[in-house]
């Protein structure tokens, strides 16, 4: 198999796409656990003003009748009106497709955005729904049953992992 | 050893009867999960679909205001569906037992019963003949649990006060029939809390509470000696059986918390009460509606405890 990408290296090229790109009026929007590690870089690296808003989208989770509440649900923060703003959302890795959803119905109750764009590291395919990325660091094969996921050391070091199926 | 018929095989919470006996995880869970919901409260639109479809029956077979709206506010904010059912004015005063009652509001596709009932034990009994989809939380029963007061409590101080294990927590007054008590304690000594008093006459302490792991004081002056949080309880006039105090008056020179008193407390203590609660007898308006006071965020909290307890228990199969 071939090795995963490096995910420092990829957060910078991500950044490089996304700042021809950036207006006044876009803010970023963080999905827990890893989008919020890798949005904090990316906030970074571009410079936005507006603070980073973080979202934990377990009380919109479309398996919750099947796997019950999720364990350890962190409190959803936007610290700004999204109401006619760009949002770029953050994620670490695209895969179905069900949590971008989730987090489009939680965003809406906080108001009606302008456009909501999605950046991800790493895009494994296997959508189960109609989303797509505007910005994907690296598109990553993954054998099926295994997880694909965003490490952080406590340096704050990036990688991407593979974790297979127990 | 048979399990806790509060929690599934895999541990989760499936019912909330009573504090007592539940794991230390699960109390951490429910207060981390309330607080998620904090931040949904403080939203415009103040409502998640977690329990959209679902229908919870609130059974009250006592009367309760702050209670039973705080559960229905809760489940509303979750989509649920709620039915307010005021059992005293309705089948069982024609006869119907406890399980009919229950078991034809099941018929009528109920998810989530919220039980308060006069006597100890009404929610345990309904818990162990519900259907497999259906959850039961105590809303209070007799003067045994009211345990998501206990845990609107544990969240209150929490958020004040962060670290349990380095707290001492002082609880006044009718100890002897509260069941808010009851629950608190055990609540409290789960989480590690090294120090927790019952402050209050002899006749309103239950006997053998030491057991509980709790220091009793008749003097609540000496009681209230560097506590970081007062706990006051109601007089709960239409529980007493017999003549257990002189008056109310007497009982507020003794045991009521005045400015003074609480002078006795730590600089930075906090002052609840689980309500309604009866100013001049227990606690003086000036405490009550002063600096140390969170009593009116006590009840914000509730509501977002209660929607972390019914969204649990309801996520969680048998």
């Amino acid at each position: 198999m071939t090795a995963l990408p490096d995910a420092e290296q990829l957060c910078l090229q991500l950044a490089d796409a996304i700042r021809p790109q950036l207006t006044p009026n876009t803010a970023m929007i963080g999905l827990y656990t890893g989008g919020v590690w890798l949005a904090e870089r990316l906030h970074d690296l571009l410079g936005i003003a507006e603070p980073l808003g973080t979202l934990d989208i377990a009380f919109y989770r479309d398996d919750y009748h099947q796997q019950g509440l999720a364990r350890d649900p962190k409190r959803s923060k936007i610290p700004f009106s999204i109401e006619g703003r760009d949002l770029l959302l953050v994620d670490d890795v695209l895969f179905t497709g069900r949590t971008v959803r989730a987090a489009m119905n939680e965003l809406f109750d906080y108001g009606r955005p302008a456009r909501i764009l999605l950046a991800v590291l790493a895009d494994r395919g296997g959508r189960q729904l109609p989303i797509c990325a505007q910005y994907c660091g690296a598109r990553v094969e993954v054998p099926a049953g295994a997880r694909l996921r965003l490490r952080r050391t406590e340096e704050g070091r990036l990688s991407l992992q593979l974790e297979h199926a127990t | 050893m048979r399990r806790n018929p509060q929690l599934n095989k895999n541990g989760e919470l499936q019912h909330l009867l009573s504090i007592e006996g539940l794991p230390r995880e699960v109390l951490e869970r429910v207060l981390a999960t309330a607080d998620s919901f904090i931040g949904v409260t403080e939203r415009e639109v103040k409502k998640v679909p977690l329990l959209r479809g679902k229908s919870v029956f609130n059974l009250f077979f006592e009367p309760s205001t702050r209670t039973r709206t705080t559960f229905e506010i809760a489940a509303k904010r979750l989509s649920a569906d709620v039915i307010n059912l005021n059992i005293a004015a309705s089948s069982q005063s024609k006869g119907e037992s406890l399980l009919d009652t229950v078991a034809n509001l099941s018929a009528m596709q109920a998810d989530i019963f919220v039980v308060r009932h006069g006597s100890s034990g009404a929610p345990f009994l309904i818990a162990q003949h519900v259907k497999p989809h259906e959850h039961v939380v105590n809303a209070g029963d007799g003067r045994h649990a009211h345990p998501t007061q206990g845990l609107l409590d544990l969240y209150t101080l929490r958020h004040y006060k962060k670290d349990f294990t380095r707290l001492t927590v002082a609880i006044v007054g009718d100890v002897l029939h509260s069941r808010v008590a009851r629950s608190l304690i055990h609540g409290l000594t789960t989480l590690g809390t090294p120090e927790v008093r019952v402050i209050g006459p002899q006749t309103l302490i239950p006997t053998g509470v030491e057991a509980l792991g709790v220091h009793v004081y008749r003097n609540m002056r000496e009681g209230l000696k560097g506590c970081d949080a007062v706990v006051m309880l109601r007089l709960q006039n239409e529980r007493m059986r017999g003549a257990l105090l002189p008056s109310a008056q007497e009982f507020f020179k003794h045991y009521g918390l005045t400015a003074d008193k609480l002078a006795l407390a730590a600089p930075d203590a906090i002052v609840m009460h689980p309500g309604p609660m009866n100013r001049g007898v227990e606690i003086d308006s000036s405490v009550a509606d002063g600096p140390h006071s969170v009593i009116l965020p006590q009840v914000t909290f509730g509501i977002a405890v209660r929607m972390a307890v019914m969204s649990m228990v309801a996520g969680a199969s048998a």
